[in-house]
């Protein structure tokens, strides 16, 4: 489904990400793990399609598409989410409108027919419940005024109502005490299906109690250092990301010998 | 430059214009020296020659329906090139309501009380011209706590048949104590020709008064329109302004209101959105005179091309205004690299217990904002469109009367579709 090659890029002068080989599997949950400053949040943002980011070298394919070719509202059509770790907040444009705005969007890059505001009630509330978030939210202002556990759920939200193929979570745990942490990754259990897949971007291993992945990557100074399976995440919970940057320094100094 | 004219009108009228076109003879027109002034030239008006006309050019119910957002149930006086236009106009009869055109009333010898007495023609040159020459108008009277319901739209339509036309609305609105009423100003160009517009309202609010005034000025591409308002405020009294600007070439607003009264009030809100070589000038002035008295006031712009935009918002607060409560902001959003803003609010504080703040923000569109709503699927131009009219959908919140709300939105909408602003009238 996602098929990444040698990716760098960089943000101004600076190199974040120094050639990503990653490839995601329809059905499959990748985690990306990795000290701040890693590059996950560059590689989930990259992905997405941040004007910010400047790609240099390397490849994204998805469903045999050019994703690097591809603007973020097509990427979006087209079945690629990202739930951002620092939702924006958009005063002056309801949540009701934006997600039904949306919705359409999608919808309409599908060849499907856009809905009315009131057939979109009927979406709303199913998705609503999904995460337990209160009705009123959506009358209110796009993530304006919002606590951060309201932020990310409204993430989800959003993640629910445009249902897409591949959805990347990018550090949603943050800032969540564990009851939140517990709504929004059983909102995002409920939304698995065999043909999804998702890639979920945390510092921290607790998330993936909730969200099994298939696979770990750790990431370290732009590239992936090691991968595997879950177990990987507990490993790292043990013996923290100094662990793997050891080991890395190690079997560096080895193969230099 | 002004053509003399011959008024057969008798009495106190006849006088004011006298003195008024002395004191504009004396006052010329204003120069960029003056500090109400400093971002605005007048020399495109001030070097052109312009001819009031004669009579009002003959239009048909039909054309004007594209320009107006009322309903059948409001009261409508339409002015075409400056003149009542009565086969246009539809007044409903409410007890304690009395609205009549000014010429009429001039032209009968009728006297009209307060006529000058609001707005300043002795210092300022185009209240000067306007009071030398005014043509027509409104005058409203709600009599002591009548509360008139439907509100009450006042359309000037240029389509003048030749170039360089000028009209002078003038307008005056007398609430007594208590009356409650809503007065909507619309302003609208059917050509493209250049053509002045020169208008002057007066308000007076007695005691316990409530006014809604919202003035949409929605000129053709090339106008040139310079418009007062002034209110006097007595005790307790309540004035909500809103000013929306979005057409002329060059254009001027000034709403000033004097807060005589102990507890009186008022919200000044207004937006303006232009583009091309466009100027928009809004100036205001917030007098609080007595203790106890409250101002509120956000501006919103929004200016595409080179175009041009001022903000002038001036608060006093006089010794006796003790217990004031004031807050104004100004906030811009520039769409382009060649658009500019002057913004200057301007706090005067004389008595120490006061509550007053200001603030002015000149910004672009967020570009974080924009990637956000297009990784949702919303394309760039939606993604632009939302954000654009998300920046001024809260002042235009503030609007009650929903038809012109809507209207306002439509038109943000409109205009803001497709790239560059476009003039609503291409």
């Amino acid at each position: 489904m996602l098929e990444i090659k040698g990716l760098r890029a960089n943000i101004g002068e600076n190199e974040i990400l120094k050639g990503i080989d990653l490839t995601v599997n329809k059905g499959e949950i990748h985690a990306v793990m990795g000290p701040n400053g890693s590059g996950k949040s560059t590689l989930a943002q990259v992905i997405a399609g941040h004007p910010a980011y400047e790609v240099t070298a390397g490849s994204v394919t998805y469903d045999g598409q050019d994703l690097l070719d591809m603007e973020p509202e097509e990427r979006a059509q087209a079945g690629i989410f990202l739930a951002f770790q620092y939702p924006v907040e958009i005063p002056g444009v309801t949540n009701a409108y934006f997600l039904r705005s949306a919705y359409n969007a999608v919808r309409k890059a599908r060849g499907e027919e856009e809905v009315d505001p009131l057939e979109f009630l009927d979406v709303m509330e199913e998705k609503m419940k999904l995460v337990d978030m209160d009705p009123s939210m959506l009358n209110r202002s796009v993530n304006a005024g919002f606590s951060g556990g309201e932020k990310k759920r409204n993430e989800i939200v959003q993640l629910a109502v445009l249902n897409p193929r591949l959805a990347i979570l990018d550090e949603t745990d943050s800032g969540l005490d564990i009851d939140a942490l517990r709504i929004v990754a059983d909102g995002v259990n409920k939304l698995r299906t065999p043909e999804k897949s998702a890639i979920v971007v945390t510092h921290y291993q607790r998330l993936l109690n909730y969200i099994v992945p298939d696979f770990v990557h750790v990431l370290a100074g732009g590239r992936i250092v090691k991968s595997g399976g879950k177990e990987l995440a507990l490993e790292l919970e043990e013996h923290g990301y100094d662990w793997i940057q050891n080991e890395q320094s190690a079997a560096g100094a080895g193969s230099r010998a | 430059m002004f053509e003399s004219l011959d008024h057969a009108e008798a009495g106190g009228a006849s006088e004011l214009r006298r003195r008024a076109m002395d004191r504009f003879a004396g006052l010329g027109f204003p120069t960029m020296k003056n500090e109400d002034w400093h971002y605005t030239s007048v020399a495109p008006i001030a070097t052109r020659s312009f001819n009031r006309t004669a009579s009002p050019t003959s239009l048909s119910a039909g054309e004007l329906d594209q320009y107006l957002f009322d309903s059948p149930d409001w009261t409508r006086l339409v002015f075409v090139d400056g003149w009542l236009a009565p086969e246009l106009s539809s007044v409903h009869d409410h007890a304690g309501v009395r609205i009549n055109g000014l010429s009429s009333m001039l032209r009968e010898g009728g006297n009209v009380p307060q006529l000058g007495t609001i707005a300043d023609h002795e210092t300022v040159a185009f209240t000067a011209l306007n009071t030398a020459l005014m043509q027509d108008g409104a005058v409203i009277t709600v009599a002591g706590n009548v509360e008139v319901a439907q509100p009450i739209h006042l359309v000037f339509l240029s389509a003048h048949p030749v170039p360089q036309a000028a009209s002078f609305p003038r307008n005056l609105v007398v609430l007594e104590k208590g009356a409650r009423a809503t007065v909507i100003e619309s302003y609208v160009g059917l050509r493209d020709e250049s053509y002045l517009t020169v208008s002057v309202t007066e308000i007076a609010l007695g005691e316990g008064a409530r006014l809604e005034h919202i003035k949409v000025q929605n000129e053709s591409a090339g106008a040139f329109h310079v418009a007062t308002i002034q209110a006097r405020q007595e005790r307790d009294s309540e004035l909500h302004s809103f000013s929306y600007a979005s057409g002329a070439e060059l254009s001027r607003t000034n709403v000033n209101t004097l807060l005589d009264g102990a507890g009186s009030s008022c919200t000044m809100n207004g937006m303006y959105m232009v583009s091309g070589s466009q100027h928009v000038d809004h100036q205001t002035s917030i007098e609080h005179a007595q203790p106890n008295t409250t101002s509120r006031e956000i501006y919103k712009g929004i200016l595409d091309g080179h175009s041009h935009g001022v903000f002038n918002g001036k608060v006093y607060v006089r010794p006796e205004a003790q217990k004031t409560d004031g807050k104004q902001s100004n906030n811009n959003l520039l769409l382009s690299d060649h658009a500019r803003v002057d913004t200057k609010p301007q706090l005067e504080i004389f008595a120490d217990d006061v509550k007053c703040t200001h603030g002015a923000t000149v910004g672009r569109l967020d570009e974080v904002a924009l990637f956000y709503m297009k990784s949702r699927g919303l394309d760039a131009e939606q993604a632009r469109t939302l954000l654009i009219y998300a920046f001024a959908a809260d002042v235009l919140e503030e609007i009650t009367v929903k038809p012109v709300k809507d209207a306002l939105e439509a038109a943000v909408f409109a205009r803001v579709r497709g790239g560059e602003l476009e003039m609503a009238s291409d």
